[in-house]
């Protein structure tokens, strides 16, 4: 599958913007990601190894959150992994 | 200091884009490829703010809007450079909510003071720092450019205003 890399996070998957796994679930492919590219782990992952809070994943185009199987989803070649930072804010 | 170079067409397009959404505040994407001083900002893309309950003084943008915008910037071989949203009757600085909901490291956060309707002192902050720990906004000099033509670079260098932040 693709997994594909938000902007400031490329700095630690050598400069790309997407990146093919081979991968069976979602874990999997976030797992290969982090062994490919360590120093992404610290920015998608808290210290006790949950996705942090404003990290998004995206299977296609459904939130990993709220499919039934959440990250334990299965994937295959053809699925798309994106990872969005939120984006929010205000004047107060 | 680090500049943002943005064409006068989105320069004026996010400005327009606060004004319409007066009084609440709009939001949206930048597109475009890293330069020697900072982003270069080809494109705009606006987006719905879905903070309906607060939408004066707050803006999230839904994530799978941005996965469609990271999708749309690839396809057209440019990156998101940052975001843009505006302020209304309120300053072009960026506020503690700005920051805490800040995660985009390396890019630039345009803000718009929007007074009575209309836009008034646009300022760019570079999100730095290479941790959620170490982040900090810096603010930018924004560089408004015409917009490339099918004339020489010589040409494109000779009609290059430059604006500081304030318009």
């Amino acid at each position: 599958m693709m997994i594909y890399i938000p902007t400031p996070l490329r700095t630690y998957a050598g400069g790309k913007d997407a990146v093919e796994i081979g991968a069976g679930t979602v874990s999997e492919a976030l797992d290969s990601l982090t062994s490919t590219y360590p120093e992404l782990r610290k920015h998608l992952f808290t210290a006790e190894g949950k996705v942090r809070a404003f990290v998004n994943l995206y299977l296609n185009d459904e939130d990993v959150r709220y499919l039934p199987e959440k990250e334990n989803s299965q994937v295959s070649g053809e699925d798309t992994l994106s990872i969005i930072p939120s984006i929010a804010g205000g004047r107060l | 200091m680090s500049t943002l170079s943005i064409t006068e067409s989105v320069y004026e397009a996010i400005r327009a884009h606060g004004e319409e959404t007066y009084p609440h505040e709009c939001c949206g994407a930048l597109l475009g490829k890293p330069g020697e001083r900072g982003w270069v900002v080809a494109d705009s893309v606006r987006a719905g703010n879905t903070r309906t309950d607060s939408a004066h003084n707050r803006y999230n943008i839904a994530p799978i809007e941005l996965v469609r915008i990271q999708r749309s910037a690839r396809e057209k071989g440019l990156e998101i450079a940052g975001f843009y949203h505006s302020h209304p009757d309120h300053p072009a600085q960026w506020s503690a909510t700005d920051f805490a909901e800040a995660h985009w490291l390396g890019c630039s956060y345009v803000i718009t003071s929007v007074a009575k309707g209309k836009a008034a002192v646009t300022n760019s902050f570079l999100l730095a720092g290479t941790t959620e720990e170490d982040k900090r906004f810096e603010q930018e000099r924004i560089q408004v450019e015409d917009a490339p033509d099918e004339s020489t670079e010589e040409a494109l260098q000779v009609s290059t205003s430059i604006r500081t932040k304030g318009k």
